[in-house]
């Protein structure tokens, strides 16, 4: 979370060295398609302005409970929906609520849901579906998640530009730790849910999340605090008093244009 | 080895066939033996009055006047069980054929090793066979045993709709039946019988030598079939001109590698063939003929028809762990069961609308992985009650259109059964100050709702008067719960007013 200091101006020699390498370690050197929230303030914290298409990103819940690995996958549909074509949702134990999706802008009718009866089925329904290439997004709800594993998931990506998003989830607290172990993936986040701002009647206000992106591959860490994803899979910063890493909203967005 | 038992099938067969110009009346059917007319076969009204079959018509007529004859259809009854019997090749087992072995033709004989667990196990699977024939008006008798002989003697002879044999439980249960369910020929039951001999557990357990001089081999072959101690292979019925290859193996074959080397060489065969008819497969058989007479099979099915050579030979090969090669297999055969004509579909104009990709040949990779019960999409259903709110379709079912209903919120995750918790609320509309759910206690914070839902009185009278009051719930640490209390919080009829957890909001 270290925001002290625009970056740099990048200078030709440097980005010339950057492309070697990029071609030596076998990427393409054209720049990869991106998927931008819309939120100015998370677009200009990842590289590239948006979450890259054709790779693998992890989200997890905050906290313990089933609660927030709830708002993580609401956080997935959000970006599932704004892909283009059909959804692969694997899952070894079903509880989605179709028409919260549906709510959330990922409609019924985009979403083929897969039931794998372990971790290891759903990693290999995951590859497939990353592999085939006609899918707008493949999201998948898995516990563990190895480095080989999910380095095998960011290839199959990166070959299609199919969108990975893998939800962890997990049964017991004890496995919540291996959300510490590293992974492949390109970006990884952590949605907690947070108290609706008070409305002047009684009722629930648009719900509030706090997202910290914790991992993004030639990018830096960071918190935001957004509400949850709208009809159309958007989500909105909030206007109020953010964590101190982004609290510099104006000197952010002068750095993301000229980033952009 | 399942045995399906269809005693009335010709007067069953022609009352469906007639429709509601089917007669009121008891009904036999006769035909010609020899110079007599008698009575083929007799529905259950007529038996109890006295009609059984072998009886001459003239008889029957004299025992009661009303019964209604009509001329029997042997050839049309063979072939309306031949139809049966591809229905059931395509529902629920590869092997499957027409079972004349008693003499007449008058049921069915399956192979189902190895495919009752993709019909939810034996009892679930012979219980929906039952079903599915009485719905059509059909009475059945089935039984599963680990040989034909035994399936077939029992399901004539035994007690019970449905029986099922458990593995060495044959010589058990085959020993009290009659020796008539060995499927022998008249005169040698009738020699036995003369002997004293009525039982095939008496039977079984006599010298064998004297047995054969006296009545020929075929005693004996039937009781070791019976048994388990010869195989009695089932000649498959094969849907009309199927499109089919086989390959014969001089030096059987055994390892993975080589069963997939021969598999890739003849899918493009089966594929050649399925094009010159515009066909694509829906349903495609890998049986594996073994060395010791036992047949093994794969089955794969695809969403589309298909005719991709490499997909199928890859959804094939996919399944090639599951087979036992056991000795080794000398015959590999390939069987398009189910074809279909390969869909023109027109191609979205891409000024228009960019094109969706065919995702199908995905689908039947992971259909093949998971099962195809496993692979689903969600659809509204028009009903107020959440967990009624969604069916399964599948996959690449084409979309109705239908949405839910727009502006009540719903949970992400919706609990499979609703948990009671603990809550204190005021009454009759308040959402609840707190509640305790899992052993933790929720202070309420702010709240939307009630959303009222209604029974569906028309599903059944216990709904006509209840109701749920769903709220909304936040509590202070910014949690999102769906709570609902059952009952209006007014009327004790319209449910016991207690508190559940049915979702979770994110």
């Amino acid at each position: 979370m270290t925001t002290k200091g625009s970056p740099a101006r990048k200078k030709p020699a440097l980005e010339a060295l950057q492309a070697t390498i990029a071609r030596l370690e076998g990427h393409k050197s054209h720049k990869r398609a991106v998927l931008p929230f819309g939120v100015k303030e998370i677009d200009a914290r990842l590289p590239g302005g948006g979450l890259v298409l054709g790779a693998l990103h992890e989200v997890a819940g905050g906290g313990t409970d089933a609660l927030n690995a709830t708002a993580a996958a609401l956080f997935a549909a959000g970006i599932a929906g704004r892909t283009r074509g059909k959804v692969l949702w694997i899952v070894t134990r079903q509880d989605i609520f179709a028409p919260a999706l549906d709510q959330a802008g990922l409609a019924a009718r985009r979403v083929i849901h897969v039931e794998a009866s372990s971790d290891n089925d759903a990693l290999a329904c995951f590859e497939e579906g990353l592999r085939h290439g006609g899918l707008g997004s493949v999201v998948a709800e898995v516990g563990r998640l190895t480095m080989t594993a999910s380095r095998r998931l960011q290839i199959a990506a990166e070959g299609t530009g199919t969108i990975g998003l893998a939800v962890r989830r997990w049964r017991r607290q004890t496995e919540a730790a291996d959300f510490g172990q590293p992974t492949a993936s390109t970006t990884r986040w952590r949605v907690s849910v947070l108290p609706s701002a008070p409305l002047p009647v009684p009722g629930v206000e648009r719900p509030r999340w706090m997202l910290e992106l914790l991992r993004a591959r030639s990018g830096e860490c960071a918190d935001f605090e957004v509400e949850g994803c709208d009809a159309n899979g958007r989500i909105e910063s909030c206007g109020v008093a953010l964590p101190a890493s982004v609290a510099d909203g104006a000197h952010q967005e002068e750095a993301g244009q000229r980033r952009a | 080895m399942v045995s399906l038992y269809l005693p009335l099938w010709p007067t069953e067969r022609i009352r469906k066939k007639l429709g509601n110009a089917a007669p009121e009346t008891p009904l036999a059917l006769a035909g010609r033996e020899g110079s007599r007319r008698v009575v083929m076969s007799a529905d259950l009204a007529a038996r109890k009055i006295g009609v059984t079959p072998g009886i001459p018509v003239a008889k029957a007529q004299a025992l009661y006047p009303d019964l209604t004859i009509m001329d029997a259809d042997p050839d049309g009854d063979r072939a309306g069980l031949e139809a049966l019997a591809l229905w059931f090749q395509r529902r629920i087992a590869p092997i499957v054929a027409v079972d004349a072995s008693g003499g007449l033709p008058d049921g069915i004989v399956m192979d189902t090793t190895g495919t009752d667990h993709l019909h939810g196990g034996e009892p679930a699977m012979l219980d929906a066979v039952v079903r599915r024939l009485a719905d059509s008006g059909f009475t059945a008798k089935v039984t599963i045993a680990g040989t034909w002989g035994a399936a077939h003697a029992l399901a004539r002879y035994g007690r019970g709709r449905i029986i099922i044999v458990p593995d060495g439980g044959i010589p058990d249960t085959l020993s009290n039946l009659p020796i008539e369910a060995l499927r022998l020929p008249a005169a040698v039951i009738e020699g036995l019988r003369t002997l004293g001999i009525s039982r095939i557990g008496k039977l079984a357990a006599m010298p064998r030598a004297p047995l054969t001089l006296r009545f020929g081999p075929e005693l004996e072959r039937r009781l070791d079939q019976a048994y388990g101690r010869i195989a009695e292979p089932i000649l498959a019925v094969r849907p009309v001109d199927p499109v089919s290859v086989a390959r014969n193996f001089a030096e059987p074959i055994g390892a993975a590698e080589t069963i997939a080397r021969y598999i890739g060489k003849l899918v493009p065969v089966l594929c050649e063939g399925l094009d010159a008819r515009g066909d694509g497969i829906r349903l495609l058989d890998l049986l594996l003929h073994r060395l010791d007479s036992q047949t093994q099979t794969i089955r794969i099915a695809t969403a589309r028809p298909a005719r991709d050579a490499k997909h199928l030979t890859r959804l094939l090969c996919e399944k090639i762990e599951t087979i036992d090669p056991g000795y080794g297999i000398e015959r590999m055969e390939l069987v398009a069961v189910l074809a279909e004509p390969m869909e023109v579909r027109q191609r979205v104009s891409s000024l228009i609308e960019e094109e969706e990709a065919d995702i199908s040949g995905l689908i039947d990779t992971l259909a093949n992985r998971v099962g195809g019960e496993s692979l689903y999409r969600f659809a509204p259903v028009e009903s107020d009650i959440p967990e009624r709110s969604v069916c399964r379709v599948p996959a690449l079912a084409p979309d109705d259109g239908a949405t839910w209903p727009v502006g009540w919120p719903r949970p992400t995750r919706l609990l499979s059964r609703p948990e009671p918790v603990q809550a204190m609320a005021e009454l009759p509309d308040q959402p609840p100050i707190f509640f305790i759910w899992r052993g933790i206690r929720h202070r309420v914070r702010c709240a939307d709702g009630p959303e009222r839902v209604f029974g569906e009185w028309w599903k059944g009278d216990t709904e006509l008067t209840i109701a749920r009051d769903y709220f909304r719930i936040e509590d202070t640490a910014g949690d999102r719960f769906w709570v609902f209390r059952e009952g209006d919080g007014e009327h004790g009829e319209t449910g016991s007013q207690r508190w559940f957890m049915h979702g979770l909001f994110a």
